[in-house]
């Protein structure tokens, strides 16, 4: 009885793997044809929005009348990287997968298993996008699509009511420096009204912690360093020290924050490019925002997006091909001018589109010509190993504790410490 | 047609009483089979369905939960229990796990007392039954997603409805973000928004199945409605509480989507104030892509059900064999009562098989 009871059991089993793998055949089975001149059918996937409108890619299509580009977005960047990663190695992707910075590192452990870009293009892009995207056998895997080079926005009028400067050059000049002269003008504003000057520790660590060159991992070994990296305790101190008196404890995209925005409870806030239309878009009604052609500390970059092209695709030659015409100067402007995606290639940078762009919302400001300039100043690659992420989402976590009063600096980063020394 | 005709002439000559084996028709074969393998082939679908979509997923998270796993490489090597004793020493698991525990009892509990309340007030008489009835339904309709979405609007630590009410009454605003207790009272009351309406249609649907003749005998004796409530009520509904609170406990072990979206990050605060063990799993699995350790935790959280579900069963037996609690007698006088009916039966058959005047009539 027991006998036949498992025999039934491993025939069900039986049936049910040969229909699954039926299935999975099917799956596999429908495809275009590769190669040659023949026509190619071409998916590109996306997330938020890179500016590649369909206008955009008709103007590819016409070029080469064998292609066909079909362009999918995904809603958030979330979206695609738990698709990204789950169907890597694997197949299901698309022939051109966009990427963030963000989670560039763990893509960086795959390289191997994405197409890599040709040698001649390196040239295009910016020193530290290619650098970020280079694997340790010296492969670029990414076509670099934008950056977000940061500068410094402000609220003109609560700068006003604190009688502190008011336009944009004065104000430059007044926070030209490093992090201490940025601290310092918030405790001028703090001592004339009594209100925070930026918005979060975190949002303020990140700005200074992207300066840092090998901030958590040794590039070499991939050791974590980053509980011994006396630049990371100095960085941790100096921010939690301002944020006593100067930030508003608003940690970034909560509620709180976003309501922050418009509300006026906080003066200052580090703003990439791509921020201007966060704030635009959750303070429509305020007037006095207003960007700084500064950065404290020099230049920094966060965010932006890479093209990669899945090495096991079925067209990976013309995909490379419409990655390398998608990331081209020329390109870049257009999808600049459709989504405020700030370009990454230095072509690009000098291009008149680019520079003569000023924002309406930002009392007018030249944000072109601004970002610009912040994009030059960037000198640093900070490296970011496997576990980068991870060991800032602590460190982040570390800072909330102190802002929001449950745990007092030195007990918030010793659990931090011990939860990086977790991690293997 | 003609086996049937046949049969009987076959077996009408052999002498009563020693039965001769007959053969048996191919016909005959087969509807044997069909009573005896029928059943399984229609509940079939189901259990392949279950084999393919719950049993092989279980399994192969068994076996990665043994392995240092790539999803991407979809591979891995062998490395015994380390990914068990590494959950098990981390000290966020037992935070998980206390959040977990906390946040279900703030939740169930409350959740219980006020569906039988308003199950109890749905079963008078009121004006506009159904309006009333299907209105505690709504909130159950509604998305999990959207219901945190207000919910974390309202708990805003600085501009929140529920603070800044506070605030103007004169109250210190709670830190719903920042400390413990505070966030898992939040997030019970999303769990109790949801929920409570969804058990009082059960224990409304329960209270309707008790006889009226209960409530109209205990009428007659002069009971109140508290003390009918308590006395009938209560007691009748015990099975059905019994299936409310174990799928209660369930989904509370489960809990995922309204710590999920407490907060702008989801991975349960900075100080992983309202982690619950589900929460963590997420995290591990789909934040650092390391998918033997969050198979690991996967199964030590089903196990934890596992125990949870076995207390649940113990306790549900005990309470079901007195028939709802309504039979007030000791196990001793139960026992005596049985055996005094036992011998009763006994002698009234004794009685039967003895023909008698009256038996006859």
């Amino acid at each position: 009885m027991k006998n036949r009871a498992l025999r039934r059991v491993a025939l069900v089993a039986a049936v049910a793997s040969t229909s699954a793998l039926v299935l999975a055949g099917c799956s596999g089975g429908g495809g275009s044809a590769s190669g040659g001149d023949g026509p190619v059918t071409l998916t590109v996937a996306t997330f938020n929005d890179f500016g590649y409108t369909d206008a955009l890619l008709k103007e590819y299509m016409d070029a080469h009348p064998n292609v066909k580009i079909v362009h999918n977005k995904a809603a958030t960047s979330n979206d695609a990287r738990a698709n990204y990663f789950q169907k890597l190695g694997k197949t299901g992707l698309a022939d051109i997968e966009a990427i963030e910075v963000d989670w560039l590192p763990e893509v960086m452990e795959y390289a191997d298993l994405l197409a890599p870009v040709p040698d001649d293009l390196k040239s295009r892009w910016l020193d530290y996008k290619v650098k970020a995207a280079t694997s340790s056998e010296g492969n670029l895997i990414g076509y670099g699509t934008d950056i977000g080079p940061e500068g410094v926005c402000y609220r003109s009028d609560l700068f006003a009511a604190a009688g502190l400067p008011t336009d944009r050059e004065e104000v430059a000049k007044m926070l030209q420096g490093d992090w201490s002269t940025y601290f310092a003008a918030g405790d001028k504003y703090v001592a004339a009204t009594g209100k925070p000057f930026f918005d979060s520790a975190g949002g303020t660590y990140q700005g200074a912690i992207n300066q840092v060159e090998d901030a958590y991992e040794n590039p070499d070994t991939g050791e974590i360093t980053a509980t011994k990296n006396p630049e990371v305790k100095k960085i941790y101190d100096q921010v939690l020290k301002a944020s006593a008196t100067q930030s508003a404890h608003l940690g970034q995209w909560s509620d709180d924050w976003m309501a922050g925005l418009s509300n006026g409870a906080f003066a200052t806030m580090l703003c990439p490019g791509w921020m201007l239309g966060v704030i635009e878009g959750n303070a429509p009604e305020v007037k006095g925002w207003d960007i700084a052609n500064a950065f404290p500390g020099g230049g920094g970059n966060w965010g932006g997006s890479y093209l990669t092209v899945p090495s096991n695709g079925k067209n990976v030659a013309a995909a490379q091909e419409l990655a390398d015409w998608l990331t081209s100067p020329d390109t870049q402007i257009k999808a600049f001018e459709n989504a405020g995606t700030f370009p990454s290639q230095t072509d690009a940078l000098k291009n008149d589109t680019l520079l003569s762009n000023t924002n309406a919302y930002f009392n007018n400001a030249p944000v072109g010509q601004i970002l610009t300039d912040r994009a030059e100043a960037v000198k640093v690659s900070p490296y970011k190993g496997a576990f980068y992420f991870q060991i800032n989402d602590a460190m982040q976590k570390a800072l909330t504790r102190v802002e929001d009063g449950t745990q007092d600096a030195a007990t918030s980063w010793q659990q931090w410490v011990t939860e990086v020394d977790a991690l293997k | 047609m003609t086996s049937t005709l046949e049969r009987p002439t076959r077996s009408a000559p052999a002498p009563a009483g020693a039965r001769q084996p007959r053969r048996i028709g191919f016909g005959q074969r087969r509807s044997a089979w069909d009573l005896k393998f029928s059943p399984y082939l229609y509940i079939s679908p189901f259990f392949i369905l279950f084999a393919i979509t719950g049993l092989f997923p279980i399994a192969y998270t068994a076996v990665i939960s043994f392995m240092d796993w790539d999803l991407v490489r979809n591979s891995g090597h062998f490395i015994g229990f380390d990914q068990y004793a590494w959950v098990l020493s981390q000290p966020k698991f037992w935070v998980a796990l206390r959040n977990t525990f906390s946040i279900f009892l703030l939740s169930s509990v409350p959740q219980l007392i006020l569906a039988i309340f308003i199950a109890a007030m749905l079963d008078q008489n009121i004006r506009a039954k159904t309006f009333w009835r299907m209105s505690v339904l709504i909130p159950y309709v509604m998305a999990p997603v959207a219901v945190a979405l207000i919910f974390s609007n309202m708990f805003g630590d600085q501009y929140g409805v529920v603070n800044t009410t506070l605030q103007n009454l004169g109250l210190p605003a709670v830190p719903w973000h920042s400390d413990a207790l505070a966030s898992h009272v939040a997030i019970a009351t999303m769990v109790n928004f949801r929920w409570t309406g969804y058990n009082t249609l059960i224990l409304l649907a329960a209270m309707q199945a008790i006889p009226r003749e209960f409530y109209e005998a205990a009428t007659v004796d002069g009971a109140g409605k508290v003390r009918q409530f308590f006395s009938i009520t209560l007691p009748s509904l015990k099975p059905t509480l019994i299936f409310v609170i174990i799928t209660s406990t369930i989904g509370g072990l489960q809990i995922f989507d309204e710590p999920r979206m407490y907060d702008q990050y989801g991975t349960g605060g900075a100080d992983n104030q309202w982690l619950t063990v589900t929460l963590w799993l997420y995290n591990i699995g789909w934040g650092e892509w390391n998918f033997g350790r969050a198979a690991a935790l996967a199964w030590i959280l089903f196990l934890i059900i596992l125990v949870i579900g076995a207390i649940n069963m113990l306790v549900t037996r005990s309470l079901v064999r007195d028939e709802g609690g309504r039979d007030q007698r000791s196990r001793r006088e139960r026992r005596a009562q049985a055996r005094a009916a036992q011998q009763r039966l006994e002698a009234d058959a004794a009685r039967l098989s003895t023909p008698t005047k009256e038996a006859r009539r």
